[in-house]
């Protein structure tokens, strides 16, 4: 038996790619429930999307813009218990671990990109476990959006994902595209493969033309080139301290943030006031006293070296350590920001270059 | 060999650029035989020294004996102490790895975790992380003349550094140590101090705003500004290490002094404070401009520092 002979006939041409028919996704999703809970986007105020779990699989959101909050609360909770400990017995792990597998449903390109700079940040040196113990539980399906005016991920590299899913879904005309990524995302398919047909020819030249497509849509322009060689100069520019102004401090962009980590750690006593707990929350780099030292002295006491500390940090400080801006163009700190700063504008105006729209307020 | 101080451990850090990729989702292969880095482990406080008021130095021992024989270190790291119940704080090592067995903190009562240390008693039980930082690269100060510079609390991770020249001091040039407190009642680790005054090996310069009266007649220092000490010293600037701790008012001062001797900016080593909340990379409180200083610091060169826009 040739090679040739071999590959023709035991691997089929595009073995990791199959069609689900729009209509059949619903099927799918529920009958994902074999493999664990299922999440995926909701519309939880008119236009206002969130991940939730999707006890009926008919409340998801096939095409959901940006969720309030990205996937990472699956990873990262916002809060959560560190350690139990006695003054008698020191610190012990948690009885409660969250092991259960989970799967969810709509991630976009952004969004995966996202998990992967997390995945950088809690690795390494001092591996965070409880992260990764949730990440080895979490399937991911993606599902290649379409872009609105906030978005600018094409800018920062991340409108496109190559891996970090198990299935990808990309819409044709009544049915999408799908991408499978890992093993286990082909068991997914394998366990209900009556939903799904091999692809066409059609499908492939469909599948071209919608990416092309899509490649067009994308508005918004944040160029990356030197931006930290060009916010080091910028570093005394007056940018910053209009932006203190006009910021609240309020955290909302950091929360909201798909790559954003910063944590608060301390320690809650029970009534007994022998046991109690340590717990891990959310930080905001913004909040006044993020950088204040035991005595009382605050490195960053100003709002505007707040707000400027998390631009540096994103564009400057991340990209020396990890080669990349830690920012993935999702659009979310634009659209919650209660003050309307609007970050594309920011650099715009930093680079000097002429801003177009103004920002709401 | 890297010309920076630190600079292997940011090297270790930057090994994340070389993470290999992820095939799919397998990343569990990854962390095998991985601690959680949060876990604290517990110690005993073993012995108070309440050598200045609110500057006392606590010993400690882990509970668990096989770490107290493999806890080592760098001078200049730290640990992350837990005071059960209250919190976690960051705070330099003041004993030397040279003198293995126990831990020496010098804590300043200074916030919410520092004032429940100084209620504890002997025998109580703390939690314990570390070293973390990147703490002094002992190998390449290794054939160097030292100057040490410590203020006021500064002493406390450079003690560190100096008993661990002094044991291997053959390895070691000159040696000068400028300490300066605001008296003389303020000054930390007196006994090894006096010990210090004593030995031929080491030039240790003590300099105070004020001599207390009754530290009148056997005061054996100076009395000014820590800079008043350079005219005292005579250091070649090429052999030199020069390391500093001290309150952020000192350092400019102290800075200017060594730059007009000409020290090349990677030849002045600072040790640098801020917030933490995990000693590991990861909270973002510490971040200096583009640093954490739980990770690329505590200990910075001057030209690392000069570049960092809120240094101090």
């Amino acid at each position: 038996m040739g090679h040739s002979e071999l590959t023709g006939e035991l691997i089929p041409r595009h073995l990791n790619v199959r069609v689900i028919a729009k209509d059949n996704l619903e099927t799918f999703l529920g009958g994902l429930r074999e493999f664990g809970e299922v999440f995926g986007p909701v519309e939880k105020e008119r236009g206002a999307y969130i991940y939730a779990q999707l006890t009926d699989v008919k409340n998801v959101v096939q095409d959901a813009q940006r969720t309030v909050l990205p996937p990472k609360k699956y990873l990262y909770p916002q809060k959560e218990e560190l350690f139990r400990f006695s003054t008698q017995e020191g610190y012990r792990k948690p009885e409660s671990v969250d092991k259960g597998r989970k799967i969810l449903f709509g991630v976009h390109p952004c969004d995966i990109h996202g998990l992967s700079i997390l995945d950088k940040v809690f690795a390494g040196r001092y591996h965070e476990p409880r992260y990764f113990d949730r990440r080895d539980n979490l399937i991911i399906i993606g599902m290649n959006c379409l872009p609105d005016e906030r978005c600018f991920c094409y800018s920062m590299g991340t409108d496109w994902v190559e891996k970090g899913f198990d299935l990808f879904l990309t819409e044709l005309e009544d049915s999408y595209f799908v991408k499978i990524g890992t093993s286990c995302g082909e068991d997914l398919v394998h366990a209900q493969a009556e939903l799904f047909r091999p692809v066409t020819d059609e499908d492939i030249q469909l599948y071209k033309e919608r990416v092309n497509e899509r490649n067009k849509m994308f508005v918004n322009r944040v160029e990356l080139a030197n931006l930290p060689q060009i916010l080091e100069l910028e570093y005394e520019s007056e940018v910053w301290e209009e932006l203190g102004r006009k910021c609240l401090s309020c955290g909302a962009c950091s929360a909201v943030c798909p790559t954003c980590y910063c944590y608060e750690v301390y320690d809650v006593l029970d009534l007994n006031v022998e046991t109690g707990s340590r717990i891990r929350r959310w930080d905001a780099c913004l909040f006044k006293d993020f950088a204040k030292v035991a005595g009382g002295h605050n490195f960053r006491e100003e709002r505007s070296t707040r707000v400027k500390h998390r631009f540096y940090h994103k564009q400057v400080t991340f990209v020396e350590e990890f080669g990349r801006p830690s920012c993935v163009g999702c659009g979310r700190c634009v659209t919650q920001c209660p003050a309307g700063i609007n970050l594309i504008d920011v650099f715009k105006e930093i680079r000097g270059e002429k801003v177009v729209h103004k920002s709401a307020r | 060999m890297p010309d920076r101080v630190g600079f292997d451990i940011t090297t270790a850090r930057t090994g994340f650029n070389t993470f290999p990729e992820r095939v799919g989702l397998d990343i569990l292969s990854e962390r095998v035989g991985k601690q959680d880095p949060h876990k604290p482990e517990p110690a005993r406080l073993v012995r108070i020294d309440p050598m200045v008021e609110d500057h006392w130095l606590f010993q400690f021992r882990f509970v668990e004996e096989r770490l107290n024989r493999e806890f080592s270190y760098r001078p200049g790291q730290f640990v992350m102490l837990s005071v059960i119940g209250v919190g976690e704080a960051p705070i330099s090592i003041s004993s030397s790895p040279t003198r293995p067995g126990m831990i020496e903190l010098c804590v300043r009562r200074t916030g919410r975790v520092t004032d429940a240390l100084y209620r504890l008693k002997e025998n109580d039980l703390v939690g314990i992380r570390g070293p973390y930082g990147n703490g002094f690269n002992v190998d390449k100060l290794k054939g160097n003349d030292l100057l040490i510079i410590a203020g006021g609390l500064g002493m406390a991770p450079l003690r560190s550094l100096v008993w661990y020249v002094l044991d291997n001091r053959k390895d070691f040039g000159d040696i000068n140590l400028m300490y300066g407190a605001r008296t003389s009642g303020d000054l930390l680790f007196k006994n090894e101090i006096d010990l210090l005054l004593n030995r031929k090996d080491i030039k240790c310069l003590l300099i105070v705003e004020r001599v207390q009266y009754e530290h009148r007649v056997n005061w054996r220092g100076h009395t000014g500004l820590i800079t008043d000490l350079f005219k005292h010293v005579e250091v070649n600037p090429k052999s030199t290490y020069a390391a500093i701790c001290g309150p952020p008012v000192m350092y400019k001062f102290v800075l200017q002094k060594l730059l007009e001797l000409e020290f090349s900016k990677d030849r002045i080593l600072m040790s640098l404070e801020r917030k933490m909340k995990c000693g590991i990379g990861k909270c973002a409180h510490c971040t200096i401009g583009y640093k954490y200083t739980c990770i690329h610091g505590p200990i910075f060169t001057y030209w690392d520092a000069m570049n960092l826009p809120e240094m101090i």
